[in-house]
């Protein structure tokens, strides 16, 4: 099949290449991991154990530019004096570091939705975990495909 | 002085949740980057956001080099009582920023 396309190397691919060459030698030791993320995690919730569920994110499904990407996470819960989320966490699997930014808010922000907007070194599952205030965790995910990844440039 | 821009609601009922939206000029400059002599661009961030309703904290946040540049938040508060919202933010030198809207609760 190759050699119907006599131009192989495209800009694309040159321009790819390149972004993976100077990537693998300047991130290579500093990248996050799945795994940091769970350190991280553990880290900051005193190693409690997150339940899947109650958590939404929402990215988009395809970035083009990872340098500003929207993303909104939603908990849900009643929002009372009784049961409420105390803080939301936001991680990211592939930057230089796993933490995006932790949320705190109460009883009195009456929505548990907060909305920003994230650097993304490369694809990626973007992760957020909730803690409730009678301790317990939840968490929830979402994936975007990033065409141009953020951090280096 | 770093641009704020608030969006909040000039007048709520009360029990009301009203949405907040606060964006700060700032370039977050994550500290990995490197310039044209390949010297390593030093960090440069916001570290704290708060929201306080007539000084009593509604939402904190903290914030690493992924946040994106011009940092937006967007969160909910309950309207109780008219007064002020203050947004605040403190970089890593201890640089604060500010800005005061007025609610008003009927």
């Amino acid at each position: 099949m190759s050699q119907d396309h006599p131009v192989k190397f495209g800009r694309r691919s040159m321009l790819k290449a390149g972004a993976a060459g100077v990537g693998s030698l300047v991130w290579a030791p500093l990248l996050a991991s799945p795994a940091a993320v769970d350190a991280s995690i553990a880290d900051l919730f005193d190693g409690r154990v997150a339940q899947s569920g109650r958590v939404t994110v929402k990215i988009p499904p395809i970035t083009e530019n990872g340098t500003s990407v929207a993303f909104r996470v939603d908990v849900e819960s009643p929002m009372t004096q009784e049961d409420h989320v105390l803080r939301i966490a936001v991680f990211a699997e592939e930057n230089p570091v796993p933490d995006i930014a932790h949320y705190e808010l109460g009883p009195r922000a009456g929505i548990a939705s907060v909305e920003s907007r994230i650097r993304m070194n490369g694809s990626q599952r973007i992760r957020a975990v909730a803690e409730m205030n009678d301790g317990s965790l939840w968490t929830g995910h979402a994936f975007s495909i990033v065409t141009l990844a953020a951090c280096l440039l | 002085m770093l641009m704020i821009r608030i969006k909040a609601p000039v007048k709520a009922t009360k029990g009301q949740v009203i949405e907040l939206k606060a964006m700060i000029q700032h370039k977050m400059e994550t500290g990995y980057r490197r310039d044209k002599y390949g010297r390593q661009i030093p960090r440069d961030i916001l570290r704290r956001f708060e929201c306080l309703y007539n000084e009593e904290v509604v939402f904190r946040a903290q914030f690493f080099p992924a946040v994106a540049a011009n940092p937006i938040l967007t969160f909910y508060t309950v309207a109780t009582e008219s007064g002020f919202l203050v947004f605040r933010w403190v970089d890593e030198a201890g640089v604060e920023a500010f800005d005061k809207v007025e609610l008003e609760v009927v």
